[in-house]
């Protein structure tokens, strides 16, 4: 109790398992309201009260006490969305945080770096050569983001030494290479079950799941990312560490290159099964993270929890304004997104010029 | 005559229990050299070096640039490791300590790489408790109270909620000899910490670590280029030149005038100080 006051005193407040609980549980809170709001809105008006006996009844299997229509609405057609939306964007945030404490440059971002056009190049590649093979578009997009950030991390070196804007560049023109190819390939190649040029290149929600199984599918994405996702998080401490400089995370007996081999095949799988099922949406791993830090700070065992699900809604909340702003037509949620990031991407990028 | 060489076997074969620990660090023949393949680093070797430190005590590494200090400290370390020798702290191999367990022995303090976020002076210093935490490491009443500890011993207290990169040099220096003393460490490795600071600054760190040795019984290696205060505030001086150990002594044994004038290249004079640590000049400089 002294030691607490004391350490009050001084201004030292630690980090605990109850702090990183409690912040979660209310950007849960926000990220349900965001939910709601979201299945709310669209052609279909559903009230509030409609919204909550629907899923309340849907979940406790008393789809009968509502009418067909609003669980039709809410359980086929919003809420699959919602759910992707909420799978991607926490897939993304966390790739991102990852990504920028491993290369230690707070502008990274999955997209930025090129690895999501990598997973997307990955992904239609395994459409072309490998259909029908379940699961396969998640593995090829997983391979294609593993060798698009090894070569833009090679790439970004500079007499030994990683360098920041050289990195950015190289992933840059990483990125616009790489679309390029993807580009190339949807205009020679029409295949029945490729998706649209803009799927691909700014990433959108909008396309069904691809198969009858809507429950198993989304398990299947949810446990891909908790596994991804939570070995990144196992590494949170020691990613703390290592931002303040390998060599001394190295002496404070961090296994650095473990680490940084965890944090790189997560990240990238996190990139791929994100770009795998809504194409390559850009700066949510670049934006969320940023905002966090602002929020609460640099920590990383704060940081990636509360990361993923700002991600969740941020995209969430993106999704619905890029299918509601200009409706009846849709805007990909990609370019929402990259809409709010661009500029913050500027800000960020001049902040650390000067 | 056989019955006394067979004891004697026996004495040999026998786990002898020494009567006296192990002195804290022991280096026994080390030798490393720089790979052939690295091109940023000069081709480089040391050869064969022994040295002991001891409990209490302060050793001093002394030579010119590219003489092997570092190389040396970083041996120490468990950084790099030997092509041959033997380096034991406690008289545990070095290389038989996993990472965690050796930063629980030994602390290295160097110029720190540049930080890309901001970080609050108390939050640098609870990461000496790295090595002691578990998997997520949430800090315990016990951390917080060692990092407060460390930063009391530095006389740093104030600092505890300024960011890392608002401080000026001296303080820098002493908090992240704080993140060191949160380690817990028996063996203290400083590469040129003095770099840095302005003289006041200098003396006040020596005196700092003199005082860890004498109260809290750390054994301190520290690479310096100052001759004078690692006279005045060390109990032995290891003197470093091409990559030879040329000699390991307490500062008058070592303090040779053709000795250092050869070493260092420039015209000095030796006399002795009236507590009788010897003191190093520059000739002509009266």
């Amino acid at each position: 109790m002294a030691i607490a006051i004391e350490n009050e005193i001084r201004g030292m407040r630690t980090l605990t398992a109850r702090r990183v609980a409690g912040v979660c549980a209310i950007l849960l809170g926000v990220l349900f309201v965001a939910v709601v709001i979201s299945l709310r809105l669209g052609a279909f008006p559903l009230s509030v009260r409609d919204i909550l006996a629907t899923l309340v009844n849907g979940l406790l299997g008393r789809s009968d006490r509502v009418p067909s229509e609003f669980a039709l609405v809410v359980f086929g057609l919003r809420l699959p969305r919602i759910a992707l939306g909420i799978l991607v964007g926490a897939s993304l945030a966390t790739a991102g945080a990852g990504f920028q404490a491993l290369l230690r440059n707070p502008l990274a971002d999955p997209y930025v770096l090129g690895v999501s056009s990598g997973a997307a190049l990955g992904a239609i590649l395994s459409i072309i050569f490998l259909p029908h093979v379940p699961g396969a578009i998640q593995a090829a997009a997983f391979v294609g983001a593993v060798i698009t950030i090894t070569a833009v991390f090679f790439l970004g070196r500079r007499g030994g030494q990683l360098d920041s804007a050289t990195l950015l560049l190289a992933g840059i023109v990483a990125a616009s290479f790489l679309s390029a190819g993807i580009m190339f390939l949807m205009t020679t190649l029409p295949g029945r079950d490729l998706r649209g040029m803009a799927f691909w290149l700014m990433g959108d929600l909008s396309s069904p799941p691809p198969t009858q199984n809507v429950r198993g599918w989304f398990v299947f994405l949810f446990v891909l990312f908790a596994i991804a996702g939570g070995a990144i998080y196992l590494t949170a401490s020691d990613l703390n560490l290592i931002l303040t400089g390998e060599k001394e995370a190295q002496h404070l007996g961090v296994n650095v290159r473990r680490v940084k081999l965890v944090v790189y095949v997560c990240a990238s799988a996190l990139t791929g099964l994100a770009v795998s099922v809504s194409g390559a949406i850009g700066y949510v791993g670049l934006l969320v993270p940023h905002a966090m830090r602002m929020l609460f700070g640099n920590d990383y065992r704060l940081l990636i929890p509360t990361s993923a699900l700002g991600g969740a809604i941020a995209i969430v909340i993106a999704d619905t304004l890029a299918r509601t702003v200009v409706a009846p037509t849709e805007l990909p949620v990609g370019a929402m997104t990259a809409l709010a990031g661009a500029p913050v991407f500027i800000y960020l990028l001049r902040r650390r010029v000067r | 005559m056989s019955t006394a060489s067979s004891t004697s076997a026996v004495l040999a074969s026998a786990k002898v229990v020494p009567s006296v620990p192990p002195p804290r660090l022991s280096v026994e023949q080390a030798t490393y050299a720089y790979a052939a393949t690295d091109r940023s680093a000069p081709n480089f070797s040391l050869s064969a070096t022994t040295f002991q430190a001891r409990r209490q005590e302060i050793v001093a590494i002394l030579g010119p640039n590219a003489s092997g200090k570092s190389t040396l400290l970083r041996l120490a370390a468990g950084v790099i490791s030997p092509l041959s020798g033997r380096i034991e702290i406690d008289g545990v191999n070095l290389s038989d300590l996993d990472l965690r367990t050796r930063a629980q022995r030994i602390a290295l303090v160097q110029q720190e790489s540049e930080l890309l976020f901001p970080l609050r002076v108390w939050e640098f210093v609870l990461q000496g408790r790295y090595p002691y935490g578990r998997r997520l490491r949430f800090e315990s009443a016990k951390d917080s109270l060692l990092a407060g500890n460390a930063l009391s011993h530095v006389g740093a207290d104030a600092l505890a909620a300024r960011w890392m990169n608002e401080l000026s040099g001296g303080e820098k220096q002493r908090v992240i000899l704080a993140r060191a003393l949160a380690q817990e460490p028996a063996l203290l490795l400083l590469d040129e910490p003095t770099q840095h600071l302005d003289i006041g600054g200098k003396v006040e760190l020596l005196r700092r670590l003199r005082k860890l040795a004498d109260e809290h019984r750390y054994t301190v290696l520290v690479v310096t280029h100052e001759l004078n205060l690692a006279s005045e505030f060390s109990d032995r001086i290891i003197l470093m030149h091409k990559g030879k150990c040329l000699r390991v002594g307490p500062p008058d044994e070592v303090y040779e005038r053709d000795l250092l004038e050869e070493v260092f290249e420039a015209p000095l004079d030796v006399d002795v100080r009236s507590n009788g640590r010897p003191r190093v000049t520059l000739r002509g400089s009266e």
